[in-house]
């Protein structure tokens, strides 16, 4: 199989421009004839749902949530990346280009990232005209701040809440459409497979997570919009329900999985209490415009601070170790999020951590709050300090917060052309699903840039090309691979309810997480990978003998909902781990401890490594075959990343 | 801690329901009230009795999908959080927790704790939006906006959809729910072309949907999790008013 990304030719600043224009339309009077499939309706699939109805496709969109709002993108926080040069301090398309592709790594398509920071500009008029209450200066224009990894302010924002505010101006989009009657919305309906016909994807199977009822949906494309599978790890800072499953099926029915080692693991979360937690909570990155980061230059202090015999208050300046002024002088705090999260790690590993568990730095607002007042601080981060408090009981206005690396994004997902099509004609991936354009490292502010890039200003274009390309015939459901397709997830759903035996659901993702963590997390081995494989293979033959499963599909069920999940992470987390052992540098997120500089930062080898690695599913249990897309850097120059 | 829960369990909608007394032991005071749930469900999996159903997803306060009724209260006792930000460490070792799901006509209950919030999509289809498609807009910042009024949109707009100004309400009236959309979008430039369709709409799809009306008890503002005030019921009244005198005829083109 040979990877064609259909990068369009000439110069980088034409392409998109030009490509829309040699892009096939389809006639306004033929566009009703088609029907969309989207999957999720967080912010890149409620924004193409809403925008390919628009245009007069009718879509049919599907959640499992209760309701399209709920949808992860919700709780994305610190705000949204425009290259519009709003503050006058230098900011451009190119260098909102440059700084992602270097941000990433070196590991992102140039076309693809170049096309995200064009149409980055497009997103907030749209969202303002939407009426999203970005937050906005005395003058009445929109107010900017800067972000890791950048030296302009370029992110828009709405309090702590920005993810909010954009979802539910998509959310606001959709309903349009749906009272319309152009978009039909199934909520509680979660997608089970993928329908392929001919080698092209025709339809869905779901499972209506309230009657069990599993239905068949025809469609001329599939759009998946699922998110990312950080929760893998059992402990992220996504959603409870935020799952693989929709991906991971389209992938066991022929899509790529591209990259799937590139994790993020974000700086600023809330470190772990104890077995019972469910979830990370994530604090913003924005926090590390005025929060700075320190650790005790001791390891005896920090031991007077884990016993709680001193407090960080009584810690005096000379004694702390403000890590990331120090060792990165030019961006400071504002290091991107792999860099800041292994310095962390160094911190704890240097037995200098904090807290009881000795598993987190501070993150001080101290000088913030003498610099600014107390007022000001609140009126950026009251949300965040709330939150903190609820969930610590500290209060951060008189003593640091602890902080500590969380699994958050990751930047694998299927594998797309330049159209957001997937290898399978006629199935798409949208925003964190899809692997395209943020290298092996994203930049904060970035993530609902690109769901929205992807829905608003992507996918409306490209997939018209290929719905002119098969012509408006109806789809024949009649068609033997529906019922075929159905019946394989009826007796998949059967032999899920058929485990009756002694562990919980849960405790086979909590362990699988533990392994994830242990050695596909901040630092990777060739020899922890190769044992996680085993310990990942024997968990799953396990799963599949000794795992509780309640009820029956024929009700609300979350038990089984659960174990299909953690089912599909179990076979995701093996790819993840060959992926990284394959991957034999260090980019981004992927921290080899086999390649680094000398100052310990992470080592890539452009020689061998500078392509995409997609892999292709061949079977239950067999190993999967290496693809590879060969990255072409035209416009930027790869060096070392430095952020000193 | 060990606590006693007494948990409303509801097969389904055609089902009545009963509450069920189960104990919930070795709890810490750092788990959220989720947590706690979740540590009783792995308990009754192991012995293999049916686990409590209630929704939940990001955990964090902000999707609004957890909607507990906790000893008289959605989402218990503290102001201006979720069910999943409310810890264990507000309650003490020995003490008994009830738990019911949202009550309302409207809210129809799907299992145990979970019920149907579809009613609160569609009255924000019937007009909580501002009628542009995607692309052809202009400019972002062609549009100044007061920073006051800004923020005054943003404060009604950080409403989560939760439900629990209905489940607070002694009529399970949606008004502070649908005040809050109708204000954002009323407050802002680019709501007014359709302001006053827009409130005739939303709220004739309240009244379909069975929610009551307010009589300004003040319970909802008192409960909601994101501190959505009464001042936006006020300014919806206002505006529904306003839109039944004199720009009754708006309507009919909205909902064309």
């Amino acid at each position: 199989m040979s990877l064609n990304a259909k990068i369009p030719q000439g110069p980088l600043a034409e392409k998109w421009n030009k490509h829309k224009f040699d892009l096939k339309l389809v006639n306004p009077a033929n566009k009703r004839k088609y029907d969309i499939i989207v999957v999720g309706t967080g912010l890149a699939g409620a924004s193409a749902a809403a925008s390919l109805a628009e245009l007069g496709y009718n879509v049919k969109a599907f959640c499992f949530q209760d309701s399209p709002r709920r949808a992860h993108s919700i709780a994305a926080q610190g705000g949204i990346n425009a290259a519009k040069n709003y503050q006058n301090d230098g900011d451009s398309v190119y260098r909102l280009f440059y700084d992602t592709i270097k941000g990433g790594d070196y590991r992102a398509r140039e076309a693809n990232v170049y096309r995200l920071a064009e149409v980055s500009v497009n997103i907030i008029d749209q969202c303002v005209a939407q009426g999203v209450p970005f937050a906005r200066e005395y003058g009445g224009l929109l107010d900017n701040r800067s972000f890791g990894g950048a030296q302009v302010s370029r992110t828009f924002y709405a309090r702590g809440q920005t993810g909010q505010q954009l979802l539910l101006g998509a959310y606001s989009a959709l309903n349009r459409q749906i009272h319309k009657g152009k978009v039909k919305m199934y909520t509680r309906t979660e997608m089970l497979d993928v329908v392929v016909v001919d080698g092209q994807a025709k339809g869905i199977i779901t499972r209506s997570l309230i009657t069990g009822e599993i239905d068949t949906h025809t469609g001329h494309a599939v759009l998946l919009c699922t998110g990312g599978y950080g929760n893998v790890f059992y402990l992220s800072t996504n959603a409870a329900g935020s799952n693989v499953t929709a991906a991971w099926r389209a992938h066991k029915r022929g899509a790529l999985f591209a990259n799937p080692c590139y994790t993020q693991i974000h700086p600023t979360c809330i470190p772990v209490t104890g077995d019972h937690q469910s979830k990370l909570t994530l604090m913003s990155e924005s926090l590390r415009n005025d929060g700075r980061v320190w650790a005790p230059k001791t390891v005896e202090t920090a031991e007077k601070l884990r016993k709680a015999q001193l407090k960080a208050s009584d810690i005096k300046e000379e004694d702390r170790d403000y890590f990331l002024e120090r060792k990165y002088p030019s961006f400071g705090n504002l290091v991107p999020r792999d860099v800041a999260s292994r310095n962390a790690k160094e911190m704890v590993d240097d037995n200098r951590g904090v807290g009881g568990s000795g598993i987190a730095v501070f993150l001080d607002f101290a000088d913030a709050i003498k610099r600014l007042g107390k007022d000001a601080v609140a009126a950026k981060y009251g949300n965040l300090f709330d939150m903190y408090y609820q969930i610590t009981d500290e209060d951060p206005y008189t003593q640091p917060m602890r902080i500590y690396p969380a699994v958050h994004y990751t930047m694998g997902g299927l594998w797309v052309d330049y159209n957001l099509s997937t290898n399978v004609p006629g199935l798409y991936a949208l925003g964190e699903c899809n692997f395209s354009d943020h290298g092996a490292n994203r930049l904060g502010a970035s993530a609902l840039m690109q769901g929205l890039a992807d829905g608003y200003f992507v996918i409306p274009y490209t997939l018209g090309d290929y719905l002119a390309t098969i012509g408006p015939k109806p789809v024949d459901a009649n068609h033997p691979a529906f019922a075929k397709t159905k019946q394989e997830v009826v007796d998949y759903i059967a032999k899920l309810l058929a485990l009756k035996g002694t562990k919980t659901v849960n405790e086979y993702h909590r362990e699988l997480g533990l392994i994830m963590w242990e050695y596909c997390g901040m630092a990777r081995t060739a020899e922890g990978l190769t044992k996680a494989k085993g310990l990942i293979q024997a968990l799953r033959a396990d799963f599949w003998k000794n795992a509780i499963v309640m009820g029956e599909n024929e009700e609300v069920n979350a038990s089984l909902e659960r174990a299909g999940r953690v089912a599909d992470f179990l076979e995701l987390g093996e790819l993840m781990v060959d992926d990284a052992l394959m991957r034999n540098e260090s980019c981004g997120g992927h921290f080899r401890l086999e390649s680094q500089t000398p100052e310990g930062e992470a080592l890539r080898d452009d020689e061998h490594f500078a392509f995409v690695g997609a892999w292709e599913f061949k079977g239950e249990n067999q190993p999967e075959t290496l693809h590879k897309e060969a990255l072409d850097f035209e416009y930027v120059h790869l060096t070392q990343r430095n952020y000193k | 801690m060990n606590l006693t829960l007494k948990v409303w369990r509801q097969k389904n909608a055609q089902t009545a329901g009963k509450f069920v007394t189960y104990k919930a032991e070795g709890i810490s005071p750092d788990m959220s009230f989720l947590e706690m749930l979740d540590v009783v469900n792995e308990s009754l999996i192991h012995k293999k009795d049916e686990p409590i159903h209630f929704d939940h997803d990001c955990r964090e306060g902000i999707c609004g999908m957890c909607s507990l009724y906790i000893n008289g209260h959605p989402h218990g006792p503290k102001k201006a959080i979720t069910t999943c930000q409310l810890h264990m460490r507000t309650y003490h070792d020995g003490e008994t927790i009830t738990i019911e799901p949202w009550r309302a006509t409207a809210f129809p209950v799907i299992k145990d704790l979970a019920v149907d919030r579809s009613a609160f999509d569609r009255i924000q289809q019937a007009g909580g939006y501002v009628s542009v498609n995607t692309g052809g807009v202009p400019d972002a910042n062609e549009i100044a906006i007061p920073k006051v009024i800004a923020d005054e949109a943003f404060n009604s707009a950080t409403c989560i959809g939760c439900g629990a100004c209905v489940a607070a309400c002694k009529n399970a009236s949606a008004m502070l729910f649908v005040s809050a959309k109708v204000t954002q979008l009323g407050l802002l430039p680019q709501g007014q072309p359709e302001r006053y369709s827009r409130v005739q709409a939303m709220v004739a799809q309240m009244d379909e949907e069975g929610f009551g009306n307010c009589t300004n008890t003040r319970a909802c503002e008192a409960e909601c999790p994101k501190e959505i005030s009464l001042t936006n019921i006020g300014r919806m009244n206002n505006d529904y008013f306003s839109a039944k005198l004199f720009r009754e005829e708006h309507v009919h083109e909205h909902n064309e």
